[in-house]
């Protein structure tokens, strides 16, 4: 009887729709055994394929530190990757665990989307860049230019602002992919591409003749970037939250991916090793074992490491650290205390 | 009996728990159920408005925005991908070889190439062969084409205009009453009186003849090159054109076939018998083939209609701000996608009914009357 098995079918699952409870995300992790990370569309530094397809950068490292701790090794990450306007869409759904993807922190996606911030991974501002042959060295001098951005991002809307604001007006071109959007702006389409600062110069690098092109001295609006977990679950925010921060506190410990199993042996210093375990157990506190921070460390080395290998002098991007140094530095990156 | 109340009980229960299930979710994340968003100031920015928009206007109003262009481009597209249509099918039964096998070329790769592709070529295309600026293109005095789009001297009405509009509705109205007079007479006395023609000429002579009594009311502004675009005038935005073009041509393709599948199923021997009776090539087309193709054309290209307003969703890929590319960016922005994805299902879904509705009509009064 075919129909009825399929009667019998469309009865259990419709009954299972009509079932509630759901596990905790770290279960649902543990049980995947896989991590499940939203990341950008490609943008050199933060996140993009290398040659051999696998994924590298500075969000793609912010996501294997969690990994590592969660699920003991950085290879065991599903990288998903999202348009602007699906990332939040796709965190408060479920779909996956994360975003490790330069999303800017605001009150309303924080209160209103289901979403949670967990910490400021990286300092941003948004940007104007323009072809150098414009001649134009102001963002106020822009009045009448066509400007491509991609949807749903805040620069979307800090461009309508700033336009507003400085009464000056825009023809605002808005593509759904951010490759769109470059590739409108370099075929001359638009006088204007806008976007973080950061990618600009990331974008920059990937055109035909980057020197061509200026990234305008302002800086249009304030863009803390930081990683997305679904709103509700404290514990599993509480665990990006942390892992981020212990590699912001590896950094002014020093502690480096090469040396952080020599110095969990030989520190004697008692923050440092309840940090890695060797007296204490913080891991517990989030549901996770002594060595969490020891295997975050050992895959993607400590904040400043990270940053070097991706943004430092020796890549092509050369973006320097100003205010993402440690507050030691000058910088605004300031690790609480692992206790 | 029984079974069937168990299933349908089951159903319920499934919808209800569902329904329960989505919301108990949405509180939980505090993700706000509703439509109140909709009266929020939007603050997106919105290029290729048909009405007057800023970002200072409320996301109803700005989902309103790209409806109004997905209905634009839907009417633009549907009118003229059948005049397309209709040259590609006619083209395709031609007896001239050439003629029949560039049409069937045409056919072939239009229809087989996704039309996502056709969209991104039109997009890249459009942009790469039109200049910047500062170099466009002057077709014509007051024209400009360059690649931030086409620019057209847009006509400015002063007062008079408003009699010369009146002129124009009673001309059309009048030719709408010569037409079917002409018709009356025919079939009452088999006399034939081009009523068409009488008609047109009464439609358009009537309001020229107001217009320049009125001392030409309309002024043209046009568009000039002032920083770094053009200000004024009407502008025909490139993802607009790309949009357009590839809409039209893929649709085109598809009631080509229609047409020609249409006249192929007229009998020839019918078309011999209206030649034998004397008949003119033009009438057998118009009175012999026409009224029996358009049986078999009309079902087939109330389909393709549809298809051509789904498929108007693609803009999206190319920065035209349809409803689709306005309402995700507004998902983005509130994460409410529930009800904008109900708001995208109602407007397609009325659409397309208002399409099928007409069509449908069209279609009862093509069918073959037994008198």
């Amino acid at each position: 009887m075919y129909l009825k098995r399929i009667v019998v079918f469309l009865c259990v699952s419709f009954l299972a729709l009509g079932s509630t409870g759901l596990a905790t995300t770290l279960e649902d992790v543990k049980a995947r055994g896989v991590l499940n990370c939203g990341i950008s569309e490609g943008v050199p530094g933060f996140s993009i394929p290398d040659s051999s397809g696998r994924w590298v950068g500075f969000d793609v490292d912010m996501a294997r530190a969690v990994a590592a701790a969660v699920l003991k090794d950085g290879e065991k990450i599903k990288f998903v990757s999202l348009a602007s306007k699906q990332k939040i869409v796709a965190v408060s759904s479920g779909q996956v665990d994360l975003t490790s993807r330069t999303t800017t922190w605001t009150l309303k996606r924080d209160a209103k989307q289901g979403v949670d911030f967990t910490t400021i991974v990286f300092y941003d501002g948004q940007g104007f860049m323009i072809p150098k042959a414009m001649g134009v060295t102001s963002a106020k001098d822009l009045d009448g230019a066509s400007v491509c951005v991609t949807a749903g991002t805040t620069s979307e809307l800090n461009v309508a602002d700033f336009a507003r604001a400085n009464n000056i007006k825009f023809e605002i071109v808005v593509f759904d992919g951010k490759k769109e959007a470059l590739n409108a702006y370099a075929s001359g389409r638009c006088d204007v591409f806008t976007t973080d600062i950061s990618q600009l110069a990331a974008l920059r690098s990937t055109l035909a003749k980057p020197a061509d092109h200026l990234i305008l001295p302002e800086v249009l609006s304030k863009e803390p970037l930081s990683p997305l977990v679904r709103h509700g679950d404290n514990q599993w925010k509480d665990i990006v939250t942390w892992v981020t921060n212990g590699l912001i506190a590896a950094e002014e410990h020093g502690i480096t991916k090469a040396n952080v199993l020599k110095i969990k042996e030989t520190s004697k210093n008692p923050v440092v090793q309840r940090m890695l375990g060797k007296s204490g157990d913080t891991g517990s506190y989030l549901g996770l074992d002594k060595d969490w921070m020891v295997r975050a460390i050992q895959t993607v080395g400590n904040y400043g490491e990270i940053y070097q290998r991706h943004f430092g002098p020796d890549t092509q991007l050369n973006i320097p650290r100003g205010i993402n140094n440690l507050w030691t530095k000058g910088g605004q990156h300031y690790a609480l205390p692992i206790r | 009996m029984a079974l069937q109340m168990a299933v349908l009980g089951v159903i319920l229960y499934g919808c209800h728990g569902l329904l329960t299930n989505t919301q108990a979710n949405l509180a939980a994340r505090n993700i706000a159920s509703g439509f109140g968003f909709l009266s929020l100031e939007s603050g997106m920015p919105i290029s290729n408005s048909l009405l007057p928009y800023t970002p200072a206007d409320t996301y109803g109003y700005a989902f309103f925005m790209g409806l109004i262009n997905t209905v634009f481009v839907s009417v633009i597209g549907i009118i003229l991908s059948t005049l397309l249509g209709i040259i590609i099918g006619v083209a395709r039964v031609s007896s001239n070889w050439l003629v029949s096998k560039l049409a069937e070329i045409y056919v072939e790769v239009l229809r087989n190439i996704p039309l996502l592709l056709t969209l991104f070529f039109a997009y890249t295309i459009v942009l790469a062969a039109l200049p910047v600026p500062k170099k466009s293109l002057m077709p014509l005095a007051g024209f400009f084409l360059n690649n931030r789009g086409i620019y057209l001297p847009r006509p400015v009405f002063e007062p008079g205009m408003a009699a010369v509009m009146v002129a124009l509705v009673v001309g059309i109205l009048g030719a709408m009453v010569i037409i079917g007079m002409a018709r009356r007479i025919h079939d009452r006395t088999g006399r034939v009186i081009p009523g068409f023609s009488l008609g047109l000429v009464t439609a358009v002579v009537l309001p020229l003849a107001v217009f320049f009594m009125a001392g030409s009311p309309v002024t043209m502004e046009h568009a000039v090159l002032k920083g770094f675009n053009f200000r004024g005038g009407l502008v025909i935005r490139p993802e607009f054109s790309a949009l357009m073009t590839g809409i039209i041509l893929y649709t085109a393709a598809f009631i080509g076939e229609n047409v020609r599948s249409g006249i192929q199923s007229v009998d020839p021997g019918q078309i011999n018998a209206s030649k034998a009776l004397g008949l003119s090539q033009a009438l057998t087309m118009r009175r012999i083939v026409l009224p029996q193709a358009l049986r078999v054309i009309i079902p087939s290209t109330t389909n393709d209609y549809a298809s051509l307003v789904k498929n108007s969703s693609l803009a999206v890929a190319i920065g035209y701000p349809d409803m689709v590319s306005v309402g995700g960016t507004i998902i983005g922005q509130n994460d409410q996608a529930i009800e904008i994805i109900a708001m995208w299902m109602g407007v397609y879904m009325t659409i397309n009914l208002f399409i099928s509705l007409v069509m449908n009509w069209l279609n009862s009064r093509v069918q073959l009357i037994g008198r």
